[in-house]
């Protein structure tokens, strides 16, 4: 009997957002456009960069200098000028992200076994861009210094480092890039439909047409939440399926592990959707809601920068938030075939907040309708 | 139809506009309180400074010099270090994720750096974090260089032939901070500019009152102008309290214009709201306006505008698309009038594309009510 109910309006509610035609288009074909366009324009690899060089020598060693920045496939154009001034302005425009000044006495002095130096200017606007082009410029410097004939003297007693990359031998970005957006993706997904879920009938004013319905509350949550749920769970399970089979990437863990804590995971999403749009009163209210809430989780996640890097009073406000745990589930169930008690160690935390948003949400919506 | 006539009835809608705005708590949120949030979360939680990382260090044979070495990495402001004598005591943690790199100093060491036989140390990487892996590479190597260094300079002294004097203009101390919050302001004003707007008009269009307001003498024109003024202000009221916020609360430098910032920014939203009632007018449903917004203006001005992910490095496809994005055009010169000062060559030629783009997306924003109503 209650069954029947609640299969009558979960069929209802994933039809509220499913029958529009636009509605169905917008649910599934901008997050896969998103997923592929964003895996490939999110990485923090320097390349294609312009660079400007003022030679002031004319010997061999400030050709080969510049011989090998061109050689170097970190950079595009190399621009050549004989004026400070139109270095200045270069750099100032952002027609180059670096300069090189090498001075007249370059070639003389490396013959002449005297110490010399190359001066590289960089835009500080990008810094992080400017640095990485900058630990290219200076191993490209480091190489023609260790080819010069004091160089080649001290070459044998170089200390050589020999690099290994567990997890991801080629360093791919997009093996690190997808996974968070299988994990951020859903957290957007989620949370949006839910939270328009209860203050689209608020506002349309058929809330009150449900209160009245042989519905029991707690058969208005549930059927409320799994929806979302299961739209978030279609969504996961398409982007799996776009890492594995478009970008290639290994999935090395088990794959009932990765759903178990998705489960979990939309669980606590949806939670928090339901909690916004109980206490929205309209459906702008509750895109706002959404936003004020994702905008953060997004960036408090370990995503766009490491948790490591935040200040240290910063760092336990990110144990709130679901999409944490989530996203180094999804990294190391991928990559690294992280060991079951890892992955259940931090599915508790998300199981809590599932708990503590989902009964918060029943409380607030219970508290609402007297 | 006198000219007094058309600017009362500006005047009213621009009121019934505003007063829609100022009743509705949650566009007080999201003009005032979400730019705080953002620029808070730009300020301190998205940093790309990089801070001490912890890594394992493997001794496989204790001697003066393999101590010394590993001291170096303790010595390092770069690296917080974890000792152990043997790999596989790291193994785990690096699966964990507990330390980020391993660095074996293998038990030939010693012998090879005294015989001067191509010594050689070892680093392992956790590469699921690609940025984290490069950065404890490229520090290993560092550490190791300048420690080879000192300690061959101590018997021999020589300094390296070639060095390099690098300097980083705008932003010596290569803050993060500096270059993130100017760029969070566009990100900020699309939010005002595109999600608020195309969200309020397309309720509008859902309940109706859209189709009312059209059946009195209002021209399309004036509804457009009437509906985009009072966001425009909003967007600039948003901006101004970001700024304020930017140089008095995080400390980023002003070095150019107020009046280059305004020119730039009042440019910005006209795109900015252009497209928000071109997605209202195509949508005129909230749930599929606000995803419409979301996934064509506040991702791409998060991704594809320059501000955390430089474009150059996108595949040629990608890079294309970056072309009519709005804020792509604005953040750089954001920048510049904070760090840089101002470069009116730059900024004009920023101003100029936003302005095309503000007109093309009015004309389709125009053309798609028009159609609408007839």
């Amino acid at each position: 009997m209650w069954w029947t109910r609640l299969k009558a309006l979960i069929v209802k509610e994933l039809l509220a957002v499913l029958r529009d035609p636009r509605g169905r288009v917008i649910l599934i074909v901008p997050p896969v456009i998103q997923l592929v366009v964003f895996s490939y324009a999110a990485t923090l690899e320097v390349r294609n960069v312009d660079v400007m060089v003022l030679n002031r020598d004319a010997g061999r060693w400030g050709y080969e200098l510049v011989q090998r920045i061109e050689g170097s496939p970190t950079f595009r154009k190399v621009a050549f000028t004989d004026s400070p001034e139109i270095l200045h302005e270069a750099v100032d425009r952002q027609t180059v992200l670096a300069a090189i000044q090498i001075s007249p006495t370059f070639s003389r002095d490396i013959e002449a076994g005297q110490p010399t130096d190359v001066q590289i200017i960089l835009d500080g606007r990008r810094s992080n861009a400017s640095q990485i082009v900058g630990g290219y410029l200076n191993q490209i410097v480091a190489a023609l210094s260790a080819s010069t004939p004091a160089g080649r003297r001290s070459e044998a007693s170089a200390v050589g480092v020999v690099p290994r990359n567990w997890f991801n031998p080629n360093l791919i970005y997009q093996w690190f890039m997808v996974p968070n957006l299988i994990g951020s993706i859903a957290l957007l997904i989620g949370l949006i439909v839910t939270a328009l879920s209860i203050a689209r009938e608020r506002e349309l004013g058929t809330f009150d047409q449900l209160m009245v319905s042989p519905l029991r509350t707690h058969e208005i949550l549930i059927g409320k939440l799994l929806p979302p749920m299961m739209i978030g769970l279609v969504h996961i399970s398409l982007y799996i399926a776009a890492a594995i089979a478009v970008f290639d990437i290994p999935l090395r863990g088990s794959l009932f592990l990765l759903y178990g804590s998705s489960i979990v995971f939309m669980a606590s999403i949806v939670g928090l959707g339901l909690f916004i749009s109980a206490l929205s009163m309209t459906q702008q209210q509750a895109i706002l809601g959404a936003f004020l809430v994702l905008v953060p989780g997004m960036l408090l996640s370990g995503f766009a920068t490491p948790i490591e890097n935040m200040p240290g009073w910063l760092q336990p406000v990110t144990y709130i938030n679901p999409l944490r745990y989530f996203l180094v589930i999804v990294r190391g169930v991928f990559l690294k075939d992280i060991p079951v008690s890892q992955v259940v160690t931090l599915t508790i935390p998300l199981a809590l907040i599932a708990v503590f948003t989902l009964s918060a949400a029943a409380w607030l919506f219970r508290k609402r309708l007297e | 139809m006198s000219r007094s006539d058309r600017t009362r009835r500006l005047g009213t809608l621009v009121r019934k506009e505003f007063y829609q705005i100022v009743r509705d708590p949650s566009s007080v949120l999201i003009t005032l309180v979400l730019p705080v949030v953002l620029l808070f979360l730009f300020g301190y939680a998205v940093s790309l400074d990089t801070t001490r990382t912890r890594i394992g260090v493997v001794i496989e044979d204790m001697t003066p010099v393999t101590q010394d070495l590993a001291a170096s990495f303790q010595a390092s402001a770069y690296f917080d270090v974890v000792y152990g004598r043997d790999r596989r005591e790291f193994e785990e943690a690096l699966v964990l994720g507990r330390v980020r790199g391993i660095v074996v100093i293998p038990a030939t060491f010693a012998a090879d750096f005294a015989a001067e036989r191509n010594p050689a140390l070892q680093v392992i990487v956790d590469g699921s974090e690609p940025n984290n892996a490069n950065f404890v590479q490229n520090y290993t190597q560092g550490t190791v260089a300048t420690w080879a260094a000192m300690r061959r300079s101590l018997s021999a002294g020589k300094p390296p032939p070639i060095t390099v004097e690098q300097r980083f203009w705008f932003n010596p101390e290569l803050t993060s901070r500096f270059f993130l919050v100017p760029g969070s302001i566009a990100i900020v004003m699309t939010l005002v500019g595109t999600l608020l707007t195309s969200l309020v008009i397309a309720r509008e269009w859902e309940r109706g009152t859209m189709e009312a307001v059209m059946a009195t003498p209002v021209t399309a024109t004036e509804l457009l102008v009437g509906k985009i003024i009072p966001y425009f202000l909003l967007g600039l009221a948003s901006m101004t309290l970001c700024v304020l916020l930017a140089v008095f609360v995080f400390d980023v430098p002003f070095r150019g214009s107020v009046l280059a910032l305004y020119a730039l920014c009042a440019t910005f939203l006209i795109p900015a709201l252009g497209q928000g009632l071109l997605i209202s007018a195509a949508t005129k449903n909230q749930f599929l306006a606000s995803q419409l917004a979301l996934m064509s203006a506040f991702l791409p001005a998060f991704l594809l505008s320059g501000f955390l992910f430089e474009i150059g490095s996108m595949p040629t496809a990608i890079q294309w698309i970056t072309m009519i994005v709005p804020s792509r055009y604005l953040i750089p010169s954001l920048q510049t009038v904070f760090l840089a000062g101002d470069i009116w060559p730059m900024f004009g030629r920023a101003i100029a594309v936003m302005l095309l783009m503000g007109v093309v997306l009015f004309v389709l924003a125009a053309r798609n009510i028009r159609k609408r109503i007839a």
